[in-house]
């Protein structure tokens, strides 16, 4: 078997990506937003199937969870984060499993993607991580409902870039998605893009909160236009966050992005994924639906606090053959 | 591979379903498997082999049954019949315990017919065998509900029943569970490439404590079925191609067998340019990849707006591409192997012989095994042979269009009628289309949507009958009462040469809301009992036959009008024959040399407001399928229907048959009594008078015997109606299997009817599955 791709070395794999084009937007195309469909049940179906439509075992399951470690945004987002406990996540991010079971699988240099922090613990996280190549990412612009005074939102991204911060997730306003004022969308997204500068830019949709499914393609493919590196779910403080429908509309509207422009826009569901089994199916929805260059950190993540527990669990499980408790593993 | 390697190359490894289990229960059962009958398998007697058709291994040996075989298993049928169906509780039960058996060993079915028919373990697991269970349990209901439900309806009694290879289980469950809930006992033979799954179903009703004798399974090839065909049986129910439907149909011709044919297809997917395009082509795995394509209401003729085409097949070949095709019990496999090699070689001519532009998935073929890729031809015209004949493979032909109208027409340029797809997010466009659509189901942006409370079936070549809901329980029932024998009735031919009109009345045909010289020029006199000329009347041929059925054609917005004015246009129709009583009732007296005439005027003015009544109250009905969604099952009228009337009744033959088929918006055209044509030609001023719109009634006057076989030859006529005191049943049903027109005939008996079964012969069911949610 071949091991080609010289863009994944696992010394540096987690840092964003440079051999792509970073997406450089484009003109807001009104015509093609609002030509946007999304049947919902059909959506469904497709979700619903997906599952019983694919299945990993053995070497290849193994390999495919220590992908999705590869992935995680190991996030804290809390209002009682402290110093202290982001530290704890960084080191979890640096060593995400035990190392005898890491030795076993060959897989000693795994890290997870990113870790995802408020502002106040970038520079901590930063600190922490150094070395290590893991990138720290921020969340932004008043997170999560995003309606603090909109100058404070822009400033705040610039903030978390000094302290650090080489991604950031911002939120949209959803008023402009519910009103349907494409233009405030895509202006919004246009200068909090500029505010990044270098630090690439995750649109956080809130998808939970946008009403269809069509509203969530149609905000995706505005986004995009308007340069946003990855488009993300939720904030994980939604009611609904991350689903497969949800999934799948919005990696549809990254293929007919990329076929339009070429630009290749990364994908970040986030919360609510909390199982070994579904970050299998995530995995194998981006595989079938954008293709295997999107199964690298670049250009996917996984927004997830809980989930790198399970996939532990079950690593250990492939390693001796026996279920894990989740106590054997380091709490992150 | 190492761990490492596949963490850069993710690709997706082996996932294999093992297929020990199933294996075992083969060892179990000897490897050899005899015919069930009267409750027990038989010794094993000449066999053929069962394979895997993904690795050409042997599974099994299984019997050719001999005519000797299906005769026991059809007169153990007989035998356990009227005990059966005397409990439909006890029924109910039976048919409970054999869903619940489905389901407990649900996996061990799953991989057997995997293993057997070679589709992929995800769709016998998920869909067929979760299918059968589920039509097992609907029908337990059915069979709890009959004495209730249906007070007027009684079983057929022994049914032989006749099922394909592309989902063996699954076609029996549709089969077995709606004949035994209404307490027929049946005989049924499994495809002889897939036995297997029906010989463990045996088991299963075994350990479900069926009576012996209930179910009856035959096994072996087409010979055996013909066999079938011509036992001792009271109905036969086919599932398979429509060339062998055929041949059943002319088999059991006069035979006064019930007969329900569920044959091909060639159905149509319609994208429309405001269509969920991604969604659109999802569905098209559903539709054409779904068990290879082996599926007979698969969506296999692509039909796209113009505007969208070129991205709709970049992201359609995209979309193949990634299907994975290999050894069907792994879990991750997409498409699994054809069934045979007889199979895969005729789809390979069939695509060999294409000009189209033709693109085959690229991925790896296996080694060995009957496989054949995901193939999409594009560029095709209607006029091509792939756009017109069912290729029961993989692969997809495709051609464009330009506006709504044109889908609609090209959707219908076809012989087949069994299922449709229309995508579009416009519900204007899309309830508008669905109906227009020649087919029994018509799925709205889905594709494939089966369940137990839908009814599923044809029209045109695609056969008739229903199977599944209330519609499906038509096929295993009838109305109580054998009815009477019918006597031929002769024309009274004495002259005595003192006409009774004044004036000589030569009534001629009445086509297209006009008074017509019939085609040939010949007519006859019609006399009193007593030798008096009444008048002259027409005899009609084929060519005037031809120029009704192209007057019905012209009429076919009669379908399109509403049910009320309809009742106002029957109600009509009653008032001005009711003006006229006294007329109608002397003709009649002097027609039949009877006295009744008063009555049978009555009779006829009965029935027309009878039928007014229910043009606007047969509702359609609304499927609580299981999803957020609903199924329509629309009663829409049959079409063009021809009619040969009661002779007996020279007013009331042509009426109570008429009524209720113009209340259901169906075009008829009736050839009056024989013996007594005139008070159906007097009619003729009654229509015009009344504002039914030209065509939509049509009569002629002439032999039975002679216009039948073009009655039931006429492609243009959707369904033969024939109450003739001529049995010309045979005849009849014969001739219509060149075009498997629908045929109601009365195999010389006469029937007083009930309504139920007036509606039902005058609608066709249409099932539209309507997903919603936004």
């Amino acid at each position: 078997m071949q091991t080609t791709d010289s863009h994944v070395k696992t010394d540096d794999a987690q840092l964003p990506q440079v051999q792509e084009p970073r997406n450089a937007g484009m003109d807001l195309d009104l015509s093609w937003v609002r030509a946007v469909q999304a049947n919902t049940s059909a959506i469904e179906r497709r979700a619903a199937t997906l599952p019983g439509r694919r299945s990993v075992k053995k070497n290849h399951q193994a390999a495919w969870l220590c992908k999705a470690i590869s992935l995680i945004d190991l996030t804290t987002l809390s209002g009682d984060d402290t110093e202290g406990r982001v530290r704890r996540l960084c080191a979890k991010a640096r060593q995400p499993v035990r190392a005898d079971i890491l030795d076993a699988l060959g897989m000693q240099d795994l890290t997870t993607g990113a870790v995802c922090v408020y502002h106040d613990m970038v520079e901590t996280a930063v600190d922490a991580l150094r070395g290590s190549g893991i990138p720290v990412a921020a969340v932004s612009t008043g997170f999560p409902a995003g309606l603090s005074p909109y100058k404070l939102r822009i400033a705040e991204i610039g903030e978390s870039v000094a302290a650090g911060a080489e991604e950031i997730d911002i939120v949209i306003t959803r008023r402009h998605v519910l009103q349907g004022n494409w233009q405030a969308l895509y202006d919004e997204m246009r200068e909090m893009r500029a505010a990044c500068g270098e630090a690439h830019v995750k649109a956080i949709l809130a998808t939970g909160e946008l009403g269809t499914l069509r509203n969530v393609a149609r905000a995706s493919l505005v986004c995009m236009m308007a340069g946003a590196d990855f488009i993300k779910t939720s904030t994980g403080k939604e009611s609904v966050n991350a689903t497969l429908p949800v999934s799948l509309t919005m990696i549809r509207a990254i293929r007919d992005y990329e076929a339009h422009t070429g630009y290749k826009v990364g994908y970040k569901p986030a919360g609510g994924i909390s199982k070994a089994k579904d970050a299998l199916t995530y995995l194998a929805l981006i595989k079938d639906e954008l293709g295997d260059r999107w199964l690298q950190p670049d250009l996917f993540r996984f927004g997830a606090s809980s989930l790198l527990g399970d996939i532990e669990r079950q690593l250990e499980h492939h390693v001796t053959g026996a279920y894990s408790a989740s106590w054997r593993h380091a709490a992150g | 591979m190492s761990v490492k390697d596949i963490f850069e190359t993710m690709e997706y490894g082996p996932a294999p379903e093992s297929a020990a289990p199933a294996l075992e229960w083969l060892v179990d059962m000897g490897d050899r498997f005899g015919c069930f009958i009267d409750g027990k398998f038989t010794d094993p007697g000449e066999t053929f082999e069962a394979k895997d058709p993904a690795t050409g291994n042997v599974l099994a040996h299984v019997t050719q049954a001999t005519e000797a075989d299906v005769d026991t298993a059809v007169a153990a049928a007989r035998k356990a019949q009227a005990k059966w169906a005397k409990d439909g509780h006890k029924r109910a039960r039976a048919l409970y315990a054999i869903a619940r058996l489905l389901q407990k060993h649900a996996r061990l079915f799953a991989v057997l017919e995997t293993l057997d028919n070679g589709k992929p373990i995800r769709e016998s697991r998920d869909i067929d065998i979760p299918l059968a269970a589920r039509h097992f349990y609907y029908h337990a209901g059915m069979a709890e509900l009959m004495d209730e439900e249906l007070p007027d309806a009684e079983p057929i009694g022994v049914c032989g029943q006749i099922v394909p290879w592309n989902f063996p289980l699954l076609m029996l469950a549709w089969k077995i569970a709606p004949a035994l809930a209404m307490g027929n006992t049946v005989v049924l033979k499994p495809a002889e490439y897939t036995s297997l799954t029906a010989l463990l179903f045996a088991d299963i009703c075994r350990q479900a404590g069926l009576p012996k004798g209930v179910v009856n399974i035959v096994t072996g090839d087409g010979a055996v079925g013909e066999m079938l065909v011509t036992s001792d049986v009271d109905k036969i129910a086919f599932t398979g191609s429509t060339a062998v439907g055929r041949r059943i149909r002319e088999a059991t011709a006069g035979s006064g067998k019930a007969l329900t044919l569920e044959l091909g297809g060639k159905s149509p997917y319609i994208v429309f340019e405001d269509a969920d395009i991604d969604s659109a082509v999802e569905g098209l795995v559903d539709a054409i990849w779904f068990n290879q394509g082996e599926v007979c209401c698969a969506g296999s003729r692509l039909l796209v707006q113009e505007g969208i085409a070129p991205r709709f097949y970049d992201k359609l070949r995209a979309r193949m591409d990634k299907l994975r095709l290999g050894n069907p019990l792994d879990k991750a496999i997409d498409v699994g192997a054809v069934v045979d090699p007889v199979q895969l070689q005729a789809i390979t001519d069939m695509v060999d012989g294409s000009n189209g532009d033709i693109h085959r998935a690229p991925g790896p073929l296996p080694d060995t095994g009957c496989y054949y890729p995901p193939t999409l031809i594009t560029g095709l015209s209607p006029a091509d042979r792939l756009m017109q004949e069912e290729i029961f493979g993989p692969v997809l032909v495709s051609t464009t269009f330009r506006t709504p109208s044109e889908a609609v027409e090209l959707a219908n340029n076809t012989r087949y009628g069994l299922a449709a797809s229309v995508w579009t997010e416009n519900i204007n466009l899309a309830l508008d289309v669905a109906p227009k659509l020649a087919a029994g189901v018509v799925w709205i942006n889905a594709t494939n949507l089966f369940d137990a409370a839908a009814g599923f079936g044809g029209v045109r070549e695609s056969g008739f009958g229903r199977e599944g809901g209330w519609e499906g329980l038509m096929a295993y029932t009838r109305p109580k009462g054998a009815g009477k024998e019918i006597t031929p009735i002769a024309p009274y031919s004495t002259d005595d040469g003192n006409p009774i009109p004044p004036l000589d009345r030569t009534a001629k045909l009445y086509i297209g809301g006009k008074q017509a010289r019939p085609d040939g020029g010949y007519s006859r006199p019609v006399y009193t009992r007593g030798g008096k000329l009444l008048g002259h009347a027409s005899l009609a041929n084929r060519k005037d036959l031809r120029n009704a059925v192209e007057a019905m054609t012209a009429a076919r917005s009669w379908s399109q009008t509403t049910g009320h004015l309809r009742a106002q246009i029957l109600y009509y129709i009653a008032e001005n024959l009711s003006a006229r009583e006294d007329e109608f009732a002397t003709r009649i007296n002097h027609l039949t040399g009877g006295r009744s005439g008063d009555k049978e005027v009555a009779q006829a003015v009965r029935a027309l407001f009878k039928w007014a009544a229910w043009a606007d109250k047969h509702d359609h009905r609304a499927k609580p399928v299981p999803m957020r969604g609903t199924a329509l099952a629309m009663n829409e009228p049959v079409g063009n229907i021809g009619i040969l009337c009661d002779d007996a009744r020279p007013l009331m033959g042509l009426i109570e048959p008429m009524a209720p088929a113009i209340a259901m918006g169906n075009r008829v055209t009736a050839v009056a009594s024989s013996p007594y044509p005139l008070a159906a030609t007097d009619f003729y001023q009654v229509l015009d008078t009344s504002d039914v719109p030209g065509g939509v009634v049509n009569i002629l006057t002439g032999d039975h015997a002679e216009l039948a076989p073009h009655l039931a030859a006429h492609a243009g006529l959707d369904a033969v109606w024939s109450f003739s005191a001529t049995d010309l049943s045979q005849e009849i049903e014969h001739a219509s299997a060149a075009t498997l027109k629908r045929t109601w005939v009365n195999n010389g008996r006469s029937h007083d009817w009930p309504a139920a079964t007036w509606l039902a012969q005058s609608t066709e069911v249409k099932t539209v599955w309507i997903p919603y949610g936004e």
